[in-house]
C-alpha cells in the first residue's frame, strides 16, 4: 500500500468515522443538557423565532457594519469561497464519485482559482486580525491559530495538488484533510454546527418575546 | 468560594447556553457593540471575555468531549478565587447587560443572558460588588433598595393627591389592575404617580397602589440572585392574588419589567394567575381604545431612549413610539433607534455600584452623542427610572442643558384635557 492509498484509504476512512461520531456526540451532548420549560406566557412564536434568529444573523446590521466590515468581507470571502472549492472542485467531485457514485458539474479551472483566491484572502485577513487586532489578541487561544492553520494547509496543500500530477502533493493533501477531520469535532471549528444551536437558542427566547434580535 | 461558585455556574449552563460557548469563534465583533469598549477602546471590555470564567468552568466539567481532551491535557485549568475575583468588575461594573452583543455576534450568542448566569455563580459565592450588597441589606430590611417604607410611599402619595386634586386608591381589594413603582420613581419622579392617576382616571381603570407590594425593583436580577429575586417576585404573586387583582402593571424600569414579566413566572415556579402589563403597553392599548385621547401635542424637538431592558430584550418596540407619534409635534428618532439602541451604562446594577461610576459616566458620552447628533434636541424621553437618573448624572457631568423626561408623564401632560372620562 502507498502512502497515498493510506491516506486516501484507511486512514481516511478512520479520520471520516471520528470526524461524524465525535460531532455527533458533541451536538447531542450540547442538545442532552436540556433547559427548563419557560413559564412565562409567550407573546410570540419560539419556533418562528428560532428560525428567524438562525437567517437574521447571516445579515449584518448597517449600524455596525461599518466598523466590523474587514471581518464581514474576510468572513464571507473565506467561507463561500471554501464551499466553492469544497463543493465544486473537480478533484472533489470525483473522489465523492469514486465513494459514491454521485456526480454534479464542476468549476471551471479559472472558477476554482478565483474561489481558492478569494478564500485565501478571506482566510488571511481573519488570521492576521487574530495578531494585529488588540481585541482578537486578548481572546485568541492556541485554537483559534490550530484551526486557522490546518485549514489554510488543508486548502494550500489542495492547490497544490490540483493537477493531480503529483501523488506526493495529492498525498500531502489527503493528509492534512484526514488530519484536519480529526481535529474538526474537538475545536472551535465545529461553529459549522454549533452555530445554528446558539441562533436558535437566542431566536426562540426573543421570539416569544415578540423580538428579532 | 470557587467551589461553590463553579457548582452555580455549572448548574445554570442549559443547553442554550453550552450552545453559546460551544458556538463562540472569538471573532471579537462583540467588542465594537459594547458601550464600555466603545468609550475606552480597552480590549478587557470585550463581551465574551467577560465570560471567561464561566468557558473554563465548563469545559472543565461540563462540554461534551471533555475526557478526551482531558487525556491530551486540553482542558483549561480550574477556575481559582483570584481568577473570579479578577474578573469581578468585568461581571458587574462593564456589563450592563444591555444585549446589543447579540445583534452583532454572528452566532447569535445572548452575552447578557449569559452574564445574568455567571453572576449567580458570584452571588452564591457572595463575590459582589459592594454598592449591590448594600442595596441587598436596604432590600431585606424594607423590601426596596433605595430603603423607601410604607410610610415613605403614603407621604409621597398623598403629595401627589394634593397636586393633582384626585384621590389615589391604595390597598384596594377587587381592584383590576395593581401599580408597582420603584424606589427611584417613589423618592425622585414621584409625579408619575400623579400621572397614573390622571391617566387612570380618564381611561376609568380599576385600580390601586399597595403597601405591601409597591416595589418593582429587583434587585435580586441585578445580583444574579435568584433566591432572593424570587422573593421579590413572590412578594408581588402574594400582593396580587390577596387583592384578586387582574393585572399587575410594571412600572417604568427595565429590569423590572423582565423581572416580573419574563423572569417571574420561571423564578416562583408556577404561571402567574394574572397578567403582568408594562405602563408603556397598558398606556398603548388604553390610547387604541380611546380611553385616554391625545390633546395637544408637546411642541419641543424630541427624542427617545429605548431602554434595553424594555425594548431590546423586552419586546415592546411599537408601543412607545405610537405614543410618542400622539404626544409630540416634533418627534425625531436617534440613529440606531429601536432595538440597536445604546444603553444608559448604567443598567444592570451598574448605576447602584459606586466603583463603577467613572466608567458609566465614560459610556453615557455614546448616548449623549447618539442624542446631541440629531441636533437642538429640547428633550429626551426616558420610559426607565434607572435609565433616568443615569441620563441626569450624565447630563450634569457633560454640562449638557437637554431635559430628561418620563413617558407616562408626557402622556398625562398631553392628555386631552375635556375629554368625558371613559367607562371599563
Amino acid at each position: 500500500m502507498t502512502f497515498l492509498q493510506f491516506v486516501e484509504g484507511p486512514f481516511f476512512y478512520v479520520a471520516a468515522a471520528i470526524f461524524v461520531a465525535a460531532a455527533l456526540w458533541r451536538m447531542v451532548g450540547i442538545i442532552r443538557i436540556g433547559k427548563k420549560p419557560d413559564l412565562a406566557p409567550a407573546k410570540g412564536s419560539a419556533t418562528a423565532g428560532w428560525f428567524k434568529g438562525n437567517l437574521r444573523h447571516f445579515f449584518p446590521r448597517h449600524l455596525f457594519a461599518e466598523r466590523t466590515w474587514m471581518h464581514i468581507l474576510g468572513g464571507y470571502g473565506f467561507h463561500l469561497g471554501l464551499f466553492a472549492l469544497l463543493l465544486f472542485a473537480a478533484p472533489h467531485i470525483a473522489f465523492v464519485d469514486r465513494f459514491t457514485g454521485l456526480s454534479w458539474p464542476a468549476l471551471p479551472r479559472w472558477g476554482f482559482i478565483i474561489a481558492a483566491q478569494i478564500s485565501f484572502a478571506g482566510l488571511i485577513v481573519l488570521w492576521v486580525r487574530r495578531f494585529c487586532d488588540p481585541v482578537m489578541r486578548l481572546i485568541s487561544d492556541w485554537d483559534d491559530h490550530v484551526g486557522s492553520w490546518l485549514t489554510f494547509l488543508v486548502m494550500l496543500t489542495g492547490c497544490l495538488a490540483l493537477q493531480q500530477s503529483h501523488d506526493a502533493l495529492r498525498a500531502t493533501h489527503m493528509l492534512f484533510v484526514d488530519v484536519w477531520l480529526i481535529y474538526f469535532p474537538f475545536s472551535r471549528l465545529m461553529h459549522a454546527f454549533t452555530f445554528f444551536l446558539s441562533r436558535g437558542a437566542t431566536g426562540a427566547n426573543y421570539g416569544r418575546k415578540g423580538m428579532n434580535p | 468560594m470557587s467551589n461553590i461558585a463553579i457548582k452555580t455556574l455549572l448548574d445554570q449552563t442549559d443547553s442554550d447556553i453550552a450552545s453559546y460557548l460551544e458556538a463562540c469563534v472569538h471573532c471579537g465583533e462583540c467588542a465594537e457593540a459594547c458601550h464600555f469598549y466603545e468609550a475606552t477602546q480597552d480590549p478587557k471590555y470585550t463581551p465574551t471575555y467577560k465570560l471567561q470564567p464561566l468557558v473554563k468552568a465548563y469545559k472543565r466539567h461540563k462540554a461534551p468531549l471533555r475526557g478526551i481532551k482531558k487525556l491530551f491535557g486540553l482542558v483549561p485549568d480550574e477556575v481559582t478565587d483570584e481568577e473570579l475575583r479578577e474578573w469581578e468588575p468585568l461581571i458587574y461594573d462593564s456589563c450592563t447587560m444591555c444585549g446589543r452583543c447579540t445583534l452583532v455576534c454572528p452566532m447569535g450568542i445572548d452575552i447578557a443572558g449569559t452574564i445574568r448566569k455567571v453572576r449567580e455563580g458570584y452571588a452564591a459565592a457572595e463575590i459582589i460588588p459592594e454598592g449591590l450588597t448594600s442595596a441587598r441589606g436596604y432590600v431585606e430590611k424594607t423590601g426596596s433598595p433605595m430603603g423607601v417604607t410604607p410610610k415613605a410611599l403614603l407621604a409621597q402619595i398623598k403629595r401627589q393627591e394634593k397636586e393633582t386634586g384626585i384621590e389615589i386608591p391604595v390597598d384596594v381589594v377587587g381592584a383590576d389592575y395593581l401599580a408597582l413603582l420603584s424606589s427611584m420613581e417613589i423618592m425622585g419622579y414621584p409625579e408619575i404617580i400623579g400621572a397614573y392617576a390622571k391617566l387612570f382616571r380618564q381611561a376609568g381603570l380599576s385600580w390601586t397602589l399597595s403597601t405591601k407590594a409597591y416595589e418593582a425593583t429587583n434587585i435580586g436580577v441585578q445580583i444574579g440572585s435568584a433566591p432572593l429575586a424570587k422573593s421579590l417576585v413572590q412578594k408581588v404573586v402574594d400582593e396580587a392574588e390577596a387583592l384578586g387583582v387582574k393585572h399587575v402593571i410594571s412600572p417604568e424600569c427595565g429590569h423590572a419589567y423582565g423581572a416580573l414579566r419574563w423572569a417571574g413566572p420561571n423564578l416562583v415556579g408556577k404561571q402567574f394567575s394574572f397578567e403582568v402589563v408594562h405602563i408603556i403597553e397598558l398606556l398603548d392599548r388604553l390610547r387604541t381604545e380611546g380611553r385616554i385621547p391625545p390633546g395637544a401635542k408637546d411642541g419641543r424637538k424630541l427624542t427617545l431612549h429605548d431602554p434595553c431592558q424594555i425594548i431590546r430584550r423586552g419586546g415592546l418596540l411599537q408601543e412607545p413610539r405610537r405614543l410618542m407619534d400622539d404626544a409630540c409635534a416634533n418627534f425625531v428618532e436617534m440613529d440606531g433607534a429601536g432595538i440597536a439602541n445604546l444603553c444608559c451604562g448604567g443598567g444592570g446594577g451598574v448605576s447602584a455600584n459606586p466603583r463603577a461610576e467613572d466608567l458609566k459616566t465614560k459610556a453615557f458620552a455614546a448616548k449623549l452623542k447618539q442624542i446631541t447628533d440629531i441636533g437642538d434636541v429640547d428633550a429626551v424621553v426616558v420610559p426607565c427610572a434607572n435609565c433616568r437618573g443615569v441620563f441626569e448624572d450624565g447630563m450634569f457631568e457633560y454640562d449638557s442643558e437637554i431635559d430628561v423626561i418620563g413617558l407616562g408623564e408626557l402622556i398625562a401632560d398631553t392628555l386631552k384635557d375635556d375629554a368625558p372620562a371613559a367607562k371599563e
